[in-house]
C-alpha cells in the first residue's frame, strides 16, 4: 500500500467539490455518517487514555485494509498540525471536535476523499461519505457498505431494542445522520428562510447554517439533516429527508424566479456588487467573501454569469476559508495578512470571469440551458 | 419561573421546539442561555440542550449513587457531560433513559439495520426469552411435563449461544 501524504490530500481538489453532482444550482454536496462503538471497550470521551489507545490500535489496520481505503491517507491526530486539522474540517473531512483531539485519536480518508472514518471521536467510529450534488441515497449506499465490511470484523455495541450503541443519547439507534448542503439565497433574499427552517423542523428535520457562529448563515448555506435515529429504519429517513430537500429546491427555485420578475435592479444588483467588489478588492474577510461568492454563484445559476464559472465559485467558497488561506501561505499569518492573501486569491481566480450579462435574462429561464 | 439548568435565577428564555409533532419546551435565565448558545436560533437543537440540561434530572430510577459496573460512570458523570460511559451503561440507566429517549425520538425501540454478527446471537436471544415466558407459564398452570420440555430446548439454546458468542469474539 502506498499512503497518501496530508499535502497531497489538501492540494487535490476533494470529488465533492469538483464534481458535478445532480442538482448542484441548489445541493452543492450530500453527505451520510454513522456512529458505531465497539462492545468491550469504554466509549472514546470516557474511556482511560490506555483503553482508548488500545481500541484506536485495534480499528485503525482495519479501516485501512478496507477495499475502499487503497492509497488511503491515514494519521493520527497527535501528528497532524492545528493547521492542517483545520483544513481537513474545512473540508468537511473531519469533524470541529475531531480537531480538537490529539493521542488516542486517528483519521482515515479515502484518496478520493469520498469515505472518511474518524476513529475515537465522541464515538470509536464515525463514518461518512460525502458527495457532489443531490445524492443522498448513494452516500448512504456506500457507507452503508462500508459498515457491513467493518462490522465482520469489529463487534459493535448493539443492542435488539436501541439498536446501535453511542455514547450520545441523541445518536442510539441507527446512528445515522443524513444531510444535504443547500444553497439558499433566494429564500434569504425574499426573507422565506425562517419560515422554511420552522416548517422543515415539523417535519423532524433540523436546518443549520453552514458557516459562521450564532444566528448568522453565512454564504447562505444551510445544512438539512435528520434530527432522530430512533424508531425509525434507515431507508425511511434518507427518503423523507429527500423529500424535504426536493421541496426545498423547488421554492428556492420559485423563490429566484419571483425575485426576477418583482425586483430585477436588486438581483443585479446584488450580484454585480459583488462582482464588482471580488475582481477589485485588495483585503477581504472569510465572512465578506463567502457572502460575496453565494452572489457570484447564485449570478451562475441565474445565467448572468456563465456556468462553466460555477465550478471556480465552488472551489472559492473553500479555499477562503482561514486555514486555506493560510496554507496557501505557506506561514502563520496575522488577520489582515490572510484578509489581502484571500482578496488577492479571489481576484486571481476571478481574472477569467466576464462581467455580468445584466438584462439579457428572460425571467422564466430556469433550466440548465445557456443563454447565448 | 425558575431556570431548568441552574434552578437559582429567574427564567427569562422561554424555548419550545416542535419536532414530529412533540412540543419540547426548555426555560433558562439570562446567563445558563448565553452560556449554552441558545439564543441562535439555527445552531441548536433542543433535543441536544435537554441531554446536556435535564438528562441527570431523568434519571431518577436508580437513585443518585447509581454507577456502571462496567466503566463506572455515575449519574453525576451523565449530567456534567450529557454521554454514556460504555455499552453497558445503556442496560444501567436504562429506565431512566427511556423517558428521554422518548422526548428526542420518533419512537422507542431499533427497526433499523442489524448487524449480521448479532443477527445470529439475536435470534437465538429472542427465542430463549420467548422460551422463557412459555416456561414460566407452564409452570403457573401447573404443565410440568411441558415445562421439561421447555427448559431442555432453553438450555440447548443457551448452549448454542454461549458458542456463538465465544466465536463471535474470537472472530
Amino acid at each position: 500500500m502506498r499512503p497518501m501524504r496530508l499535502e497531497q490530500l489538501l492540494k487535490s481538489t476533494n470529488e465533492w467539490v469538483q464534481a458535478e453532482g445532480p442538482q448542484n444550482r441548489i445541493v452543492l454536496s450530500s453527505r451520510v455518517r454513522m456512529a458505531r462503538n465497539l462492545r468491550q471497550f469504554a466509549f472514546p470521551g470516557w474511556a482511560k487514555k490506555a483503553e482508548r489507545q488500545r481500541a484506536l490500535e485495534l480499528m485503525r489496520p482495519i479501516v485501512e485494509g478496507l477495499p475502499e481505503m487503497a492509497d488511503c491517507f491515514s494519521e493520527l491526530m497527535d501528528n497532524i498540525a492545528a493547521i492542517d486539522k483545520q483544513s481537513l474540517v474545512e473540508r468537511h473531512l473531519i469533524s470541529r471536535e475531531h480537531a480538537v483531539k490529539n493521542v488516542g485519536s486517528g483519521v482515515v480518508v479515502s484518496a478520493s476523499g469520498v469515505i472518511s472514518v474518524m476513529i475515537n471521536e465522541e464515538d470509536h467510529l464515525r463514518m461518512q461519505a460525502i458527495h457532489a450534488g443531490f445524492q443522498v441515497k448513494e452516500a448512504f449506499n456506500l457507507i452503508d457498505r462500508v459498515d457491513t465490511e467493518l462490522e465482520k470484523l469489529l463487534e459493535y455495541a448493539f443492542s435488539p431494542r436501541l439498536g446501535y450503541l453511542t455514547a450520545c443519547p441523541t445518536n442510539v439507534g441507527t446512528g445515522m445522520r443524513a444531510s444535504a448542503m443547500v444553497h439558499l439565497p433566494g429564500m434569504v433574499l425574499s426573507d422565506q428562510i425562517n419560515q422554511i427552517i420552522q416548517a422543515v423542523n415539523k417535519l423532524g428535520l433540523a436546518v443549520r447554517g453552514l458557516y459562521g457562529e450564532g444566528t448568522e448563515a453565512l454564504g447562505n448555506m444551510f445544512q438539512v439533516s435528520n434530527q432522530t435515529t430512533l424508531g425509525e429504519r434507515e431507508a425511511d429517513i434518507i427518503e423523507r429527508l429527500n423529500k424535504v430537500v426536493l421541496q426545498i429546491i423547488e421554492h428556492e427555485e420559485s423563490a429566484r424566479l419571483t425575485l426576477l420578475e418583482k425586483k430585477p435592479k436588486l438581483i443585479y444588483d446584488h450580484v454585480g456588487r459583488a462582482y464588482g467588489i471580488l475582481t477589485n478588492a485588495h483585503t477581504v474577510a472569510s465572512k465578506e467573501a463567502l457572502n460575496l461568492l453565494s452572489l457570484l454563484r447564485l449570478g451562475v445559476d441565474l445565467e448572468l454569469l456563465p456556468a462553466a464559472t460555477r465550478a471556480v465559485v465552488d472551489e472559492l467558497f473553500m479555499l477562503a476559508q482561514p486555514a486555506h488561506v493560510q496554507k496557501f501561505a505557506a506561514r502563520k499569518l496575522i488577520t489582515e495578512e490572510r484578509d489581502i492573501l484571500r482578496a488577492d486569491l479571489i481576484r486571481g481566480r476571478l481574472a477569467v470571469m466576464p462581467k455580468p450579462k445584466i438584462g439579457r435574462v428572460p425571467p422564466q429561464t430556469r433550466g440548465n440551458d445557456p443563454i447565448e | 419561573m425558575q431556570c431548568d439548568n441552574c434552578k437559582k435565577a429567574e427564567a427569562t428564555v422561554h424555548l419550545t421546539q416542535i419536532v414530529d409533532g412533540k412540543v419540547l419546551k426548555i426555560d433558562l435565565c439570562e446567563a445558563c442561555a448565553k452560556e449554552s448558545g441558545v439564543q441562535d436560533a439555527a445552531g441548536f437543537s433542543l433535543a441536544d440542550l435537554l441531554v446536556g440540561l435535564g438528562a441527570g434530572d431523568e434519571i431518577k430510577t436508580e437513585g443518585p449513587g447509581a454507577r456502571c459496573p462496567a466503566c463506572g460512570l455515575t449519574q453525576a458523570d451523565f449530567k456534567k457531560t450529557g454521554r454514556l460511559g460504555c455499552a453497558t451503561c445503556w442496560e444501567t440507566f436504562a429506565a431512566g433513559l427511556a423517558p428521554l429517549l422518548k422526548a428526542m425520538h420518533k419512537g422507542d425501540h431499533h427497526i433499523g439495520k442489524v448487524p449480521t454478527r448479532a443477527a445470529h446471537t439475536l435470534i437465538i436471544s429472542e427465542n430463549i426469552r420467548q422460551l422463557s415466558e412459555e416456561l414460566e407459564k407452564a409452570v403457573h398452570t401447573e404443565k410440568y411435563e411441558e415445562a421439561a420440555v421447555l427448559r431442555d430446548k432453553i438450555r440447548e439454546l443457551e448452549t448454542k449461544l454461549e458458542v456463538a458468542s465465544a466465536t463471535q469474539k474470537t472472530a
